[in-house]
């Protein structure tokens, strides 16, 4: 028997069905790999031990009447960004310390449907506001693989959960490259399918327009088991897709052949560090291997705009969503003032963050008077510009492939100093993001010891594609094998 | 374009976030820098081309005018810092 708590959803789901384990049995080695490991990881923001217990009994019993399903009995945790009924959903900030919803989102319901047992909240960057996690309110998050650097953010502790084998499966959300990102730098496999495939409501809002939800697997058939799970319109979410979700598990295995893979130029500049370049080319040279037609030098002339476009757009969408904590309805509340201007002000400016406040403090001077058209208009006008150079990349390619990050994953507080600096991790996931594309990062090895991602991109709705490149790749090696060394 | 004190307390007027003395030193520099990075917007031929508000090829979305289960106002008011017969309690609006 392998290590119970580094099994993929298949391997899971296999020894369940010929009761070879039970669901308590893999829980359990989840909440013991926990405790091992996460005092030094520090992935979760809280642990739902005897919940996770209770749920693991349900699913035995479900499993024991007969009943069949991919997800069930298998353990997950999940962002702190997503509303669980009954258990503290903090989103990684001091504003909602003690907030416990009084509903599941769209996404957690369904996946407790299937039977999914939750072990955890992991650790986030505060309203999901980051690139290393370092910005979350509690503590930041490690690097399986280098405790002193950053798994990436801002879903970190999803990432770091999912590598340190401290449970199955993970989600995510993803506003420009917080699935993506964190799952390059622990390597594992982390999607963002595209903008409407899945269900915001519940889903603690940052960049409405932007933000997506999407899981952290061991590989290529997880992520499409996970997806079926979790696509699919929803009423209670304006912005989901009105279209069909198909079985994502059904299009895997088709290899490559004949695919048109274009490589964006913009994505392979001179800055890009060396290892992740040759990791890249590698990747793409297995992929010409299993006869796919690569063509370089794809031109997207505005990637250099896209974070300009993005550092409007999301904060100020964002200085909009986060009006609604006022310390009135719910979450931290400053009660000392003499009036409810000078109460709501206190309560804003104690209980976010310094990265939460500088991004409210743009998107309100982007959207304010005199500005509105010059920030904000314009970034929404180049958007469309960005679009229409994806499409007319999607005219002559199946997919795109590119990095996920320029580098490796950095060292802990290497970045802090300079709100920039640390921007700048994001710039070849953020466009995907603009253009609301799907895109994937699959691990592409090892640099000094540090995993690598590939990311490959799609067109709308097309994450089959995607997936069926993600896994063609990843079928020519077999990274998964080497564990983070804890 | 250099963000100074008085406009860095007029923005943070308007998102109604109280900030300490360091903080609005600080943002006036990082946020004048950041504004800085915009510059690149101004750049990019943009004549004639409508604004992207999000990605979807859909507009207005109807739901059926019916009425549904909702949260109790039990458990709603029970998240709120401060009730009073069913409200919620805030200080005094007028100054």
């Amino acid at each position: 028997m392998p290590d119970l708590h580094y099994l993929t959803i298949h391997e899971a789901a296999d020894l369940l069905r010929k009761r070879e384990v039970t669901s308590r049995e893999l829980t359990q080695a989840a909440l013991d790999r926990i405790t091992a490991v996460d005092g030094r990881v520090q992935a979760f923001l809280a642990v739902t031990a005897e919940r996770a217990l209770a749920q693991a009994d349900a699913a035995d019993a479900r499993l024991a009447a007969g009943e069949t399903g991919d997800l069930l009995g298998v353990p997950v945790a999940i962002k702190d960004v997503m509303a669980t009924k009954g258990v503290p959903t903090t989103c990684g900030s001091k504003m909602l310390e003690h907030f416990v919803p009084p509903y599941d989102g769209t996404v957690v319901r369904r996946l407790f449907d299937a039977g999914a047992v939750m072990v955890g909240k992991t650790n986030m960057d505060e309203f999901a506001m980051g690139s290393s996690t370092e910005n979350s309110a509690y503590f930041p998050t490690r690097n399986p693989w280098a405790l002193d650097r950053v798994p990436g953010g801002s879903s970190g502790g999803s990432a770091a959960a999912v590598a340190a084998g401290e449970a199955i499966y993970a989600l995510g959300s993803d506003t420009g490259g917080s699935i993506r990102q964190p799952a390059a730098l622990c390597g594992v496999v982390g999607m963002k399918p595209t903008y409407g495939r899945v269900s915001r409501f519940g889903l603690v809002a940052f960049a409405s327009s932007l933000d997506q939800i999407g899981p952290f697997t061991h590989d290529v058939r997880d992520m499409a088991t996970v997806l079926n799970a979790i696509c699919g319109h929803d009423d209670a979410d304006s912005t989901s897709a009105p279209v069909e979700t198909p079985d994502f598990s059904a299009g895997l295995g088709r290899g490559v052949r004949g695919l048109r893979i274009g490589v964006p130029k913009e994505y392979m500049p001179e800055t890009l560090d060396v290892g992740v370049r040759a990791r890249v080319e590698a990747a793409l040279a297995a992929l010409q291997e299993q006869g796919a037609e690569i063509t370089h030098g794809v031109p997207l002339p505005s990637t250099e705009a896209a974070l300009a476009v993005y550092y409007v757009i999301a904060p100020s969408e964002a200085s909009a969503n986060l009006a609604r904590y006022d310390g009135v309805k719910y979450g931290f509340s400053y009660q000392q003032g003499a009036t409810m201007w000078e109460n709501m002000e206190k309560t804003r400016g104690l209980g976010f963050g310094a990265e939460v406040k500088r991004r409210i403090m743009i998107g309100t001077y982007a959207l304010s008077s005199g500005y509105y058209d010059a920030y904000y208009l314009k970034a929404q006008k180049v958007r469309t510009v960005i679009r229409r150079e994806f499409d007319a990349a999607f005219e002559k390619y199946d997919v795109l492939v590119a990095p996920v990050t320029p580098s490796t994953a950095f060292k802990i507080g290497e970045k802090t100093a300079d709100p920039f600096e640390m921007y700048l991790n994001d710039v070849f996931t953020l466009p995907v993001n603009i253009a609301g594309l799907p895109g994937i990062s699959v691990p592409a090895g090892f640099v000094d010891g540090l995993p690598v991602g590939l990311q490959v991109i799609g067109k709308p709705f097309d994450e089959e594609t995607v997936l069926r490149v993600a896994q063609a790749y990843e079928q020519t090696a077999d990274w998964r094998a080497t564990k983070p060394p804890l | 374009m250099k963000l100074d004190r008085e406009v860095v307390l007029h923005i943070a007027k308007l998102a109604r976030v109280d900030l300490s003395e360091a903080e609005v030193a600080m943002f006036s520099e990082q946020l004048s820098e950041i504004l800085t990075h915009f510059d690149v917007l101004s750049a990019v031929d943009t004549e004639g081309v409508e604004p992207t508000a999000h990605t979807l090829p859909i507009r207005n979305v109807f739901a059926e005018d019916r009425s549904r289960p909702s949260l109790s106002q039990d458990e709603v008011l029970a998240l709120a810092p401060n009730t009073e017969d069913g409200y919620l309690r805030v200080r005094a609006v007028l100054e």
